[in-house]
């Protein structure tokens, strides 16, 4: 019942939040423009009869054209691109690049982020502590984009020293490559290695933070003596006792560097020239495109919701209090 | 420094006993002299384009050399600097504020007021702010930047204020709270007066953090020309012209990255030595 209730508000946030952002998207976004900047203009009746078709006309009244569309997106069709292309459809096959980076950025920063974390805690003001702590303040200081283009200049040095393609910079897959599966498996791996460096580092960084205050807190605790007194070694009472304990206060924050993480990737994209959402999503504002932006941001919120949803799920697992029944 | 036991006293021995904080403390000023100085040390202004040096690489006559249009790259990446810096003060100033304004009332009055105001951050925390003043940046376009700066600072405040509203359902219910409320002070008087100094620790470590925060946001925003609009220039903005340059004219991308990086490390450094140094849990910074 609880969870109903939980549910049926989330799905209540995403509604209004994905209304307001179509709403906002529509007043402040012009497709006309797209139409009059071109060399030979069209007639306007034509133009009209275009954007009328496509619900993207700012002469029919906002209260229309949002209705149409929310008619639209009830029944799953988030409408057609300004070119006329159905939004679905792009969406479909750039939700793919999307999650690719989302999920290896967020589970390899996150598990090695609290494992450094843990670490530094462990070794507190000790050379390994030192290091990580250091390493973590500068990689928070540097913005993805400026980590990617570094990451682009360091590997354009490498490879040209090296002499091979060591590292590729530029797009998901080499185009027209020749070879099996494995061949070309290895060159999807290659271009995956950079984006995600880029991606995870800043994560890594931030939940080694989150973890080690949180690990110092609970290294200091009653059941953490408990546990060495009984006779267990240090590391096993570390391990099981503290870093169990200590996972809950990261997890929380989990949900707040997720929405960090989206925009992260968005960066991401368009630096190495990845087709994902974030890329679609900078480029339709970019072109006025209402409704493409609209339905990312839809996408955006439910993955922010899903993203709170799992760390209840993840809090409920490692905290014995909160579960019920 | 005043009287060897007041929080005041402890609190300024800490900080300065924190080693990394100072030095981030200094270089941020240097980076603020830097950006506000820097300007009448050359006589470069920032839309001054040399038409007998193009793409050069940094001399005597252009230190940090020079872009594509024969631009000043020193007189442009300063001017950037005090875009970024001016934006990320006002925007964590507004933020911070707003956070800890909402978060009083909503934890002090709870009922209603509680609830709408809790939905509202909610519905912000699903909308990625990113998105948010990018679909807008169509309206500051042409408009000045306060405008985007107030965008900003809309997007930012809901974590911190969720935070506030914790630590103020708590301090309710303290004597002091308790005994202005029996004496009538009317309540919007006692959020002021009484919650607030009382989370201000919270609050002052937040607005630093914050400050980094709007800068970064602010580049990465810029950087995709959703903030910042042309002739104006700012870091991200500089960074975005140099992007696709980084290998062939490094200096056009590698000046305005680490003055970024820089400002943005002083500021976390600080953020992290002031909230050692206002901890009271904080033992191992005795006295």
């Amino acid at each position: 019942m609880f969870l109903l209730r939980r549910l049926a508000n989330y799905v209540l946030l995403v509604a209004v939040a994905t209304s307001l952002a179509y709403l906002l998207a529509a007043s402040a976004l012009h497709p006309r423009a797209n139409y009059e900047g071109r060399a030979a203009h069209p007639p306007e009746a034509v133009v009209n009869a275009r954007l009328t078709e496509l619900n993207l006309n700012d002469r029919t009244p906002l209260w229309q054209r949002y209705v149409r569309w929310a008619g639209g997106v009830l029944r799953g069709d988030f409408g057609r691109t300004w070119q006329g292309e159905s939004v679905n459809a792009e969406v479909a096959r750039r939700f793919g690049v999307t999650l690719r980076l989302l999920l290896l950025g967020m589970v390899l920063g996150g598990v090695i982020g609290v494992l450094l974390g843990a670490l530094s805690a462990v070794r507190q003001y000790g050379a390994a502590d030192r290091v990580i702590t250091t390493g973590s303040f500068v990689v928070m200081s540097i913005p993805v984009f400026v980590l990617g283009v570094l990451l682009q200049v360091g590997a354009i040095k490498v490879n040209n020293a090296t002499g091979v393609r060591i590292f590729e910079f530029s797009g998901e897959y080499s185009a027209g490559l020749s070879g099996g599966f494995w061949t070309q498996l290895g060159d999807r791996l290659k271009h995956l290695v950079l984006p995600t460096v880029s991606l995870a580092a800043g994560q890594i960084a931030v939940f080694s933070r989150y973890q080690r205050s949180a690990m110092l807190d609970v290294m200091a605790a009653d059941f953490v003596r408990t546990a060495r007194a009984k006779g267990l070694r240090r590391r096993t009472a570390l391990l099981r006792h503290a870093l169990r304990t200590a996972l809950i206060p990261s997890v929380t924050y989990f949900t707040y560097t997720f929405g960090i993480l989206l925009v992260g990737t968005a960066l991401t994209e368009k630096i190495f020239g990845w087709h994902g959402l974030g890329e679609w999503f900078v480029d339709s504002v970019g072109q006025n495109d209402v409704n493409a932006v609209a339905a990312v941001n839809c996408l955006a919120a439910v993955l922010v919701l899903v993203a709170g949803i799992a760390s209840d799920v993840l809090y409920a697992i490692l905290d014995p209090r909160v579960r019920v029944g | 420094m005043s009287g060897s036991g007041s929080r005041s006293g402890v609190v300024a021995r800490r900080a300065v006993r924190n080693v990394p904080a100072v030095a981030g403390a200094v270089v941020l000023v240097l980076l603020f002299l830097l950006a506000f100085l820097g300007p009448y040390l050359t006589k470069w202004g920032y839309q001054d384009k040399d038409f007998t040096a193009f793409r050069q690489p940094p001399s005597p006559r252009h230190w940090f050399g020079t872009g594509d249009a024969g631009q000043d790259v020193f007189a442009t990446t300063v001017r950037g600097m005090q875009k970024s810096l001016i934006i990320g003060l006002l925007v964590a100033v507004v933020s911070t504020g707003l956070a800890g304004v909402v978060g009083a009332f909503a934890g002090y009055f709870l009922g209603a007021v509680d609830r709408v105001l809790m939905w509202v951050v909610d519905l912000l925390l699903v909308l990625p702010s990113f998105l948010m003043v990018a679909i807008l940046s169509p309206l500051f376009r042409g408009a000045t930047w306060l405008l985007f700066a107030a965008l900003l600072a809309a997007f930012m405040w809901m974590v911190t204020a969720r935070i506030i509203r914790g630590m103020t359902m708590s301090l309710r219910e303290r004597e002091y709270v308790l005994a202005a409320r029996y004496m009538g002070v009317p309540p919007v008087r006692i959020v002021f007066r009484h919650i607030l100094p009382n989370v201000s620790s919270l609050l002052i470590v937040d607005a630093t953090i914050n400050v980094s925060a709007a800068v970064m946001a602010e580049s990465a925003l810029s950087y995709f020309g959703f903030g910042v609009q042309p002739p104006d220039v700012s870091l991200g903005t500089l960074l975005a012209d140099a992007s696709t340059q980084a290998t062939t004219y490094p200096w056009l991308f590698l000046f305005p990255a680490a003055l970024l990086v820089l400002i943005v490390l002083s500021v976390n450094l600080i953020g992290d030595g002031l909230r050692d140094a206002l901890d009271p849990a904080s033992g191992k910074a005795a006295r």
